[in-house]
C-alpha cells in the first residue's frame, strides 16, 4: 500500500478527480494549502503597502492505493494536473504500514 | 452648513406632572393656539426627508464605516473594529442627548464664539412642538429631528478616528478618549462652524432696522442686528463655508487620527509582516454603504427637501464617481494595475471632498473637485505615508483629513456663480428672502484656509493632549501578547469568523 500525495494547482482539482475515478480509485482527501517552489510568489499592493506574497494557494490531495496501482495513479494525476507552466506542483509517494476501515474493521488492502 | 435656532414656544409639561395631568396639559395646549400660531410649522415633506436622512447617516457608521474599516484589518482584529465603531456610535448618541447637543447648538454666553451652553442639557425644553430654523426664511423643522440628524454626525465623527490606530488600541481607553474628544473637540467645533442665529432672526432684526425712523431707533436696531449677527460660532463669523462637515467632521477626525497613530505607535511588524486587508469584499460593501448614506449626510444637511437638497444630492453622486475613477486611473498609471481598494478609496475621498461643497458647488465643479481629490489622496496614502512612515491603518489622515482640506478650500472657489456655484447668501438686505451676497474669491478662499488651519491646530493639539492623558491614566495600547493574539480575543473574547 502506498500514499500518493500531490500538490497541484487548485483549478486542476476536478480534472485530477475525474482521472482518478476513471482509474477506479475510490476516495480522496483534499486540503487547501499554501506554499512555494520554483514558482515563488507575487506582489500585492494595497494602497501604499506592497507585499511580496511568497506563499501561493495550492491544493494537496492524498490518495491511498494498493502497491500495484501506484504507477497508474501517479501517471493519472500528473497527466491531469499538467499545464506545462511553472507551478504545476509535485507528487510524492510514501509507504503505508497499516490501514483500517473504522466501520467494518477491515484491514490493509481490503480497507482501501 | 447646518444651523440652529429654535423658534416657537419653549413649551413643555413640568416633569412633576404625572399621566393624570397630561390631559390638562393637552387641554391647555388646545386652548392656547395663539402661542403656536406665531411661528411657522414644519412641512411634512421636510420632516420625512430629515428622518430618512438621519437613518441614512446612521447607516454610514453602522454597518458602512465598520465594514469599510473592518475589511482592511487582519482577520484577528475584524471583530474589534466592528465593536469599536458600534460602541462609539451608541456612546456618542448618549453623550449627545445628555449635553452634546446643548454644547453644540445653544448660546454659550461669553464663550458663544467657541462653544454653547448647557441650557438644553438632557434635551431640556425640547418638545415635539419645538422647531429649528433652516436656510430659508419661515421654514422650520421639528427640533427633535434636527437634534437626531446632528446626533448621527456626532456618532460617525469619532468612529472615523479608529481607523487610524486599529489593530492595537485598547478598547476601554478608546471609549474614554471618545467621551473626552467629543466634549472638548467635536462639540466646540460643531458650534464654531454651524451655530448661528438663523435666517428668521436675521430677517427680523433687519426688518426692525428698516422700519426704524429716528436716529436713536436706527442705532438701537443696528445694535440689535449686529448682536444677531454676532450670535454665531467663530468660524461661521469668519465667513467659512462648510455645508455638511468638511472641517467639523473630516479634517477634525482625520487630524485626530494622525495624532493618535503617531502617539500610539506602529503596529508590531509594520512594514515587515504581511498586513494585507482580510476582506476587500467587506470593504467594498462598507464603501458602498458609505456612499449610500452620504446622500443623507450631504443632501440632508440642506435641512429641507428642496432644490438645494437636490443639488447636494447630485454633487454627492458625481464627485464620488469622478474621484473613484481618478484614483483608479492614477494608480493604474503609477502602479500598473487598477485595484478595487483604489476604486473604493477614491470614492470615499470624493465623498469627503464634496462634503463641505455639496450645497455650494455646481455639478461640473463637483466633478473637477472629485478628480483632484482622488488624485491628491492617492498621493498621500501611497507616497507621503511611505516617506514619513506613520502607520495609519485605514488611511484616516490620507483620505479624511487631506480630502477634507481639498474640499474645504475648493468650496471657496466652487461656490462662485461664474463657476456654476450657488454664490453667497444675504438674509439682511431684503428681510424675509435670501438675496445674493457679494462674492470675492480671494476673500472666500482665505476664509476657508483660515478655517482649515484653525481646525488642524485646534483638533491636532487638543487631540494630542487628550490622547496623552488617556495614555497616562489607562494606557492607549494593548500588550504585545494581546496585539499578537489579535484584539478580537484579547479585548472581546470572540472571533469575527468561526469556520
Amino acid at each position: 500500500m502506498k500514499i500518493v500525495m500531490a500538490i497541484i494547482k487548485p483549478f486542476k482539482l476536478e480534472e485530477v478527480r475525474d482521472a482518478l475515478t476513471a482509474l477506479g480509485v475510490h476516495g480522496l482527501t483534499v486540503t487547501e494549502v499554501k506554499g512555494y517552489g520554483r514558482q515563488r510568489g507575487h506582489t500585492e499592493i494595497y494602497r501604499g503597502a506592497e507585499y511580496a506574497v511568497s506563499f501561493l494557494p495550492k491544493v494537496k490531495i492524498e490518495v491511498a492505493v494498493p502497491s500495484a496501482m501506484v504507477e497508474a495513479t501517479v501517471e493519472a494525476i500528473a497527466g491531469a494536473a499538467r499545464t506545462g507552466q511553472i507551478g504545476d506542483g509535485k507528487i510524492f509517494v510514501t509507504s503505508i504500514e497499516k490501514a483500517l476501515r473504522i466501520r467494518t474493521g477491515e484491514t490493509d488492502d481490503d480497507a482501501l | 452648513m447646518t444651523l440652529m435656532r429654535t423658534t416657537g414656544a419653549p413649551w413643555r409639561l413640568p416633569r412633576a406632572l404625572g399621566p393624570a395631568a397630561v390631559g390638562i396639559g393637552l387641554a391647555l395646549f388646545a386652548g392656547a393656539p395663539a402661542a403656536f400660531a406665531a411661528g411657522p410649522t414644519p412641512a411634512k415633506g421636510d420632516v420625512a426627508w430629515m428622518a430618512i436622512s438621519t437613518i441614512l447617516v446612521l447607516a454610514m457608521s453602522i454597518p458602512g464605516l465598520a465594514l469599510f474599516y473592518g475589511g482592511l484589518v487582519r482577520t484577528k482584529n475584524m471583530l474589534s473594529v466592528l465593536t469599536q465603531v458600534f460602541a462609539i456610535v451608541c456612546l456618542a448618541a448618549m453623550i449627545w442627548v445628555c449635553y452634546g447637543y446643548s454644547l453644540a447648538f445653544t448660546d454659550g454666553g461669553s464663550l458663544n464664539s467657541f462653544v454653547g451652553g448647557f441650557s438644553k442639557a438632557f434635551l431640556a425644553g425640547i418638545t415635539p412642538e419645538s422647531t429649528a430654523g433652516t436656510f430659508s426664511n419661515g421654514v422650520v423643522i421639528p427640533e427633535l429631528i434636527y437634534m437626531a440628524f446632528q446626533m448621527t454626525f456626532a456618532c460617525i465623527t469619532p468612529a472615523l478616528i479608529v481607523g487610524a490606530f486599529a489593530e492595537r488600541v485598547r478598547f476601554s481607553a478608546l471609549l474614554v478618549f471618545v467621551g473626552l474628544w467629543l466634549t472638548f473637540i467635536y462639540f466646540p467645533m460643531a458650534h464654531m462652524v454651524w451655530y448661528w442665529a438663523g435666517p428668521d432672526a436675521v430677517a427680523a432684526a433687519a426688518r426692525e432696522l428698516a422700519a426704524a425712523t429716528t436716529d436713536t431707533a436706527k442705532a438701537a436696531a443696528q445694535i440689535k442686528l449686529d448682536a444677531v449677527n454676532a450670535d454665531a460660532g467663530m468660524l461661521f463669523k469668519w465667513g467659512a463655508l462648510d455645508f455638511a462637515g468638511g472641517t467639523v467632521v473630516h479634517i477634525n477626525a482625520g487630524i485626530a487620527g494622525l495624532v493618535g497613530c503617531l502617539i500610539i505607535g506602529k503596529r508590531i511588524g509594520y512594514g515587515r509582516e504581511l498586513m494585507a486587508p482580510h476582506s476587500l469584499t467587506m470593504t467594498m460593501i462598507g464603501a458602498s454603504l458609505l456612499w449610500l448614506g452620504w446622500f443623507g449626510f450631504n443632501a440632508g444637511s440642506n435641512l429641507e427637501a428642496t432644490g438645494g437638497a437636490a443639488l447636494a444630492f447630485v454633487n454627492t453622486f458625481v464627485a464620488t464617481a469622478a474621484a473613484a475613477l481618478a484614483w483608479m486611473f492614477v494608480e493604474w498609471a503609477f502602479k500598473g494595475k487598477a485595484s478595487l481598494l483604489g476604486l473604493v478609496s477614491g470614492a470615499v475621498a470624493g465623498l469627503v471632498a464634496i462634503t463641505p461643497a455639496a450645497g455650494f458647488a455646481g455639478p461640473m465643479g463637483s466633478i473637477i473637485l472629485g478628480l483632484v481629490a482622488g488624485a491628491i489622496c492617492f498621493f498621500f496614502c501611497t507616497t507621503v505615508k511611505n516617506v514619513f512612515g506613520y502607520d495609519d491603518t485605514a488611511d484616516v489622515f490620507g483620505v479624511h483629513c487631506i480630502g477634507g482640506i481639498v474640499g474645504a478650500i475648493a468650496t471657496g472657489v466652487l461656490v462662485a456663480p461664474a463657476l456654476g456655484g450657488v454664490g453667497l447668501v444675504d438674509y439682511a438686505t431684503n428681510p424675509g428672502t435670501a438675496s445674493p451676497a457679494a462674492y470675492v474669491m480671494a476673500t472666500q478662499v482665505w476664509a476657508q484656509i483660515k478655517a482649515v488651519l484653525f481646525t488642524i491646530v485646534f483638533s491636532g493639539v487638543g487631540s494630542a493632549i487628550l490622547f496623552k492623558i488617556v495614555d497616562l491614566v489607562i494606557g492607549l495600547r494593548v500588550s504585545v501578547e494581546e496585539e499578537r493574539e489579535g484584539l478580537d480575543i484579547a479585548d472581546h473574547g470572540e472571533r469575527a469568523y468561526n469556520y
